[in-house]
C-alpha cells in the first residue's frame, strides 16, 4: 500500500478516536445543563469524565499534528479556510478545559454556575461545529488552483453541513447520556437512561438522513455499506440502552460514531479536500502529502508508540471503571 | 496596523508569550511536586505530603492554562501561517506530531491518574504517575524546541523547487540540530528557575507572614525552591554562554543586534550593560561597557573578532539576493533590550534566592519584625516574576532576533502568512483570544493567591482499598 494511503488511514483512525472519545465527554458536558438537578449531581457528571477528558482531547492535538506532518497542504488549507469556525472551536475548548479544572476550586454558587455555563457552551459549540466542518470537507468547498479556500464564512453554512452539525450534536448527546448511565448509580442514572432514549430517537433520524444524503451523493457501495453499519449500530445502541445493557449501548454508539467518520473518509478518498470549482483543484492524498521519507519515519514512530498509548489509556479507563454517585462526592 | 501580516505577527507574539508563561511553570512544578511526593514516600514525613498537595493544586491551576493555550499554538500555524505550513510541513510537522504522540498523551493520561488516583492506586504506583507526567513535559520541550531550532538553523533538508517547499532528507540531523541540543538544556534550566522561584516565594511568604503555622514544612520548601533556582541559574548561565557562541556562528546578525553593534569589531569588543541612546548606530549618549566581554561571549576569546550589522547586511544582500528582502537586520532596540532584560532578571533571581538560602542557613528562620525581613518579603513576592519574565524576554529575543526570516535564510516572515485570511478575520480572533486571555489571567492569579493564602491542607494520607462508597480523593 502507498504510504500516503497508510497515512490517510491513520489520520482517519485518529479522528475516529477523537470523536468516539471526546464525543462522549462533549455529551456529558452538554448534559450538565440538561440532566443534573443540583450541585451534587453536576459534580457527579463532571467527575464521570474527570480523569479522562484531557487525554481524550489529546487525540485532537495528535490528529492536528499528524495532519501537519503527513498532509501539510491539507492542514494549511483546512485551518486557514475554516478560520472562523476553528476560532470558535478553540475558544470553546479553552473555556471548557479551564472550567473543568476551576469550577470546584471555590465554594461559591455564582462561581460554579458561571463555569457550568462555560462547560455547557464549550461542549455544545465544538459538537456542532466539528459536524459542520467535517460535512463541508466531505461535500467539497471552493478551492482555487493553488488550493486556497476562496469561499466566505457563509459558504460553510449549507444545508448538508448544517444537518451534519445538528446530527453530531444529537449523536454526542446520546453517546454522553449512555456513558452517564454506564458510569453512575442512583437517580441520575435513571434519568440518563430516559434521556438517552428520547434524544436517541431524534439523533437516529438525523443520522439516517445524513448517512443517506452522503451515500446518495457519493454512490459508492462501500459508503452505503459503512453507513448502514453505522445506522444499525446506533439503533442497536438504543435497543441495548432500553434493555439497560449500558455497556453494549455504549459500544453501539461508539461503533456508530466510528462508522460515520469512516464513511466520510471513505467517501473522500483519494481526495482529502475536494474543490467545488474544478476537480483539478482538489487536494488529494498525493498532492497534499509530505515526502515518502517523512512518511516513512512517521510510520515507524506511529507503529512503535500508538500501541503503547492505547495500552496506558485503556489502563486509565480500567482504573476508574467504578460507577459513581452523589454519595461519593465529598461535602 | 491593518494588514493581515502585521496582525498575524502580533497574534503570534501574544499567543506565544502568553502560552509560555505557563509552560516553564508546568515543566518545573511537575518535577518539584514529584520530588516532594518522593520525599514523603521515602520518609513518611507528612509535611511533605501536605506540601505535595498544596503545590500539586497550584500546579494544576497552572497546567489547565498551559494546555488550553497550547492548542491555539498548534492550530495557529495553519490558521494564520498557511504558506509557512505548506513550505515546512514536511519537516516541521513531524516533531510536532511526535510531541503529541509521545509527550501529550503521557502527560494528560498520567496526570488524570495522579489527580484521581490517590486512593485507587498503590502509593508507589501513584508516585510513578506524577514522574511519568513530569517526564512527558520535558519530552514535549525537546520536540518543540527541535522544531523551533529548524527555524533558527535549518538542517537535514533539501529544497524542492517544483513544489516550492523544503523537504526532509535527514531526520536525525533535525533532532540533533546543534541549536536544539543547546537550546533544550538552556530552556529547561530556565524553566526550573521559574518553578524554584515560585516554590521558594510561596514558602517564604508563609514563613514571614504566618510564622506560627507549619514553619518546618515551609522552611524545607523554601530551601528546595531556592536551591533549585540557584542550581538551575548556574545551568542557564553555562548553557547560555555556549548558546551565544553557537548563535554567533549560525545567526551572527542576531548577536550583532543583541549588542546594537553596527561596525565590525576587529578585536576585544566591549559588551554594553546599559545604554542610553537610540541604538541606531549613532553614538549613544551614555553607555556602561565591560571591555572585551562581547568578544568573549561571542567567540570564546577576549580578542575575538565580532561582525557588525552593516557588513552582515551587505553580505546577506548578496547571498540572499533573490529573497526580495533588502534589510536583513531585526528590530534593534527590541533585541538589544530583551537580551539584557533576560540576563538581568535571571541574575536578580539568583541573587534573591541566594539571600533566601543565607537567611535560612543552619536551621534559622527569618527574624520577625526586622527591617531586613520586610525587604525579604518584598523580594520573595517578586521572585517568581523575575525568572518568568526572563523566560519571556528570552523568547522575544530569540524570535525577534531571527527576523526578517521565519525560517532563517529560507523564508521571509512576510511570505509565510495565509493568503486567504483577511485582516478582519485575524482581528476577530486576535481580539477574541486577547480578551479571553486577559480574563483568564485574572482568574488564574486570583485562584493561585487564594490557594497560596490557604496554606497547607490537612494530611489525610490516602488509603488504598476497595471501599467503593468513600468520597473521591481529588474530585472536581
Amino acid at each position: 500500500m502507498e504510504l500516503t494511503t497508510v497515512w490517510f488511514i491513520l489520520i482517519a483512525f485518529l479522528f475516529v478516536g477523537y470523536f468516539v472519545l471526546e464525543g462522549f465527554d462533549f455529551g456529558v458536558g452538554m448534559l450538565v445543563g440538561l440532566l443534573a438537578k443540583d450541585e451534587k449531581e453536576r459534580r457527579v457528571l463532571v467527575n464521570t469524565i474527570g480523569p479522562v477528558w484531557d487525554g481524550n482531547e489529546v487525540w485532537l492535538i495528535v490528529g492536528g499534528g499528524a495532519l501537519f506532518a503527513a498532509f501539510p497542504e491539507w492542514y494549511a488549507t483546512l485551518f486557514s479556510g475554516f478560520y472562523l469556525p476553528l476560532f470558535l472551536i478553540l475558544v470553546a475548548l479553552i473555556i471548557r478545559g479551564v472550567a473543568f479544572e476551576y469550577r470546584g476550586l471555590r465554594e461559591h454558587q455564582a462561581w460554579r454556575d458561571r463555569w457550568d455555563w462555560a462547560i455547557i457552551v464549550g461542549s455544545f459549540l465544538p459538537a456542532l461545529l466539528w459536524g459542520v466542518a467535517f460535512a463541508n470537507i466531505a461535500r467539497g468547498v471552493p478551492l482555487n488552483e493553488s488550493h486556497e479556500y476562496v469561499g466566505g464564512f457563509f459558504n460553510l453554512l449549507n444545508p448538508y453541513a448544517l444537518l451534519g452539525g445538528v446530527m453530531t450534536t444529537a449523536v454526542f448527546l446520546t453517546h454522553g447520556a449512555i456513558f452517564v448511565a454506564l458510569k453512575t448509580v442512583g437517580d441520575i442514572r435513571v434519568r440518563a437512561h430516559a434521556f438517552a432514549q428520547r434524544v436517541g430517537v431524534v439523533a437516529a433520524l438525523l443520522a439516517v438522513a445524513f448517512i443517506g444524503w452522503t451515500a446518495a451523493r457519493d454512490g459508492d457501495p462501500a459508503v452505503w455499506i459503512i453507513g448502514a453499519v453505522a445506522a444499525v449500530a446506533f439503533l442497536g445502541a438504543l435497543a441495548a440502552s432500553h434493555a439497560e445493557r449500558d455497556g453494549w449501548a455504549f459500544v453501539g454508539t461508539a461503533v456508530a460514531i466510528a462508522g460515520v467518520v469512516i464513511m466520510l473518509f471513505v467517501s473522500l478518498f483519494p481526495d482529502v479536500m475536494p474543490s467545488t470549482l474544478d476537480p483539478a483543484f482538489s487536494l488529494t492524498t498525493e498532492n497534499a502529502s509530505s515526502t515518502p521519507y517523512t512518511l516513512k519515519i512517521m510510520t515507524w514512530v506511529a507503529v512503535a508508540f500508538t500501541p503503547i498509548v492505547l495500552i496506558y489509556q485503556s489502563w486509565s479507563y480500567w482504573v476508574f471503571r467504578k460507577r459513581i454517585g452523589v454519595q461519593h462526592i465529598p461535602a | 496596523m491593518d494588514t493581515a501580516l502585521d496582525l498575524a505577527r502580533w497574534q503570534f507574539g501574544i499567543t506565544t508569550v502568553y502560552h509560555f508563561l505557563f509552560v516553564p511553570m508546568t515543566i518545573s512544578l511537575a518535577f518539584l511536586v514529584a520530588i516532594m511526593q518522593t520525599v514523603w514516600w521515602r520518609t513518611g514525613n507528612e509535611q511533605w505530603l501536605r506540601l505535595t498537595r498544596l503545590f500539586g493544586k497550584l500546579f494544576l491551576i497552572n497546567f489547565a492554562m498551559g494546555i488550553v493555550t497550547g492548542i491555539v499554538q498548534e492550530f495557529q500555524f495553519g490558521m494564520n501561517w498557511s504558506s509557512y505550513s505548506r513550505f515546512v510541513g514536511d519537516i516541521f510537522g513531524a516533531p510536532l506530531a511526535i510531541e503529541g504522540l509521545l509527550a501529550f498523551f503521557l502527560e494528560s493520561t498520567f496526570l488524570g491518574l495522579w489527580i484521581f488516583g490517590w486512593d485507587r492506586l498503590k502509593p508507589g504506583l501513584h508516585l510513578m504517575t506524577i514522574w511519568i507526567a513530569a517526564i512527558g513535559t520535558a519530552l514535549s520541550a525537546y520536540f518543540i524546541l527541535a522544531a523551533n531550532s529548524f527555524m533558527q538553523n535549518p538542517v537535514g533538508y533539501t529544497m524542492n523547487a517544483e513544489r516550492g517547499r523544503a523537504e526532509l532528507t535527514d531526520f536525525m540531523a533535525v533532532l540533533t540540530n546543534k541549536v536544539a541540543l543547546i537550546t533544550v538544556p538552556h530552556t529547561l534550566f530556565a524553566a526550573f528557575m521559574v518553578g524554584g522561584g515560585f516554590v521558594a516565594a510561596v514558602a517564604m511568604w508563609h514563613l514571614i507572614r504566618r510564622p506560627e503555622r507549619d514553619a518546618d514544612a515551609f522552611r524545607g520548601a523554601a530551601r528546595l525552591g531556592a536551591i533549585t533556582l540557584l542550581i538551575a541559574g548556574i545551568g542557564v548561565v553555562i548553557t547560555g554562554d555556549i548558546q551565544g557562541k553557537v548563535m554567533t556562528e549560525v545567526q551572527p546578525m542576531k548577536m550583532a543586534a543583541a549588542e546594537a553593534l553596527y561596525e565590525d569589531a576587529d578585536e576585544c569588543a566591549p559588551f554594553s550593560v546599559f545604554t542610553i541612546g537610540t541604538l541606531d548606530g549613532s553614538k549613544p549618549l551614555w553607555s556602561l561597557e565591560v571591555p572585551c566581554l562581547l568578544s568573549q561571549l561571542a567567540t570564546g576569546s577576549f580578542d575575538g573578532e565580532v561582525r557588525g550589522i552593516n557588513s552582515l547586511n551587505a553580505e546577506y544582500a548578496e547571498t540572499y539576493a533573490d529573497s526580495g528582502l533588502t534589510d536583513f537586520s531585526p528590530n534593534i532596540p527590541v533585541t538589544y533590550w530583551s537580551f539584557r532584560l533576560m540576563m538581568g532578571l535571571g541574575f536578580a533571581a539568583m541573587a534573591a534566592s541566594a539571600w533566601i538560602l543565607w537567611t535560612l542557613r543552619k536551621g534559622r528562620l527569618p527574624r520577625q519584625g526586622a527591617r531586613s525581613t520586610r525587604w525579604l518579603l518584598a523580594t520573595a513576592i517578586v521572585l517568581p516574576l523575575l525568572p518568568l519574565f526572563a523566560n519571556s524576554f528570552g523568547w522575544i529575543f530569540t524570535e525577534m532576533g531571527r527576523q526578517p526570516w521565519v525560517v532563517f535564510g529560507l523564508m521571509p516572515t512576510e511570505a509565510g502568512v495565509s493568503p486567504s485570511v483577511s485582516a478582519a478575520q485575524v482581528w476577530t480572533s486576535m481580539i477574541g483570544f486577547t480578551l479571553l486571555y486577559g480574563a483568564l489571567a485574572v482568574v488564574e492569579v486570583k485562584l493561585l493567591l487564594r490557594y497560596i493564602g490557604k496554606g497547607l491542607p490537612d494530611a489525610n494520607p490516602p488509603r488504598h482499598d476497595d471501599d467503593s462508597d468513600r468520597p473521591l480523593a481529588f474530585a472536581y
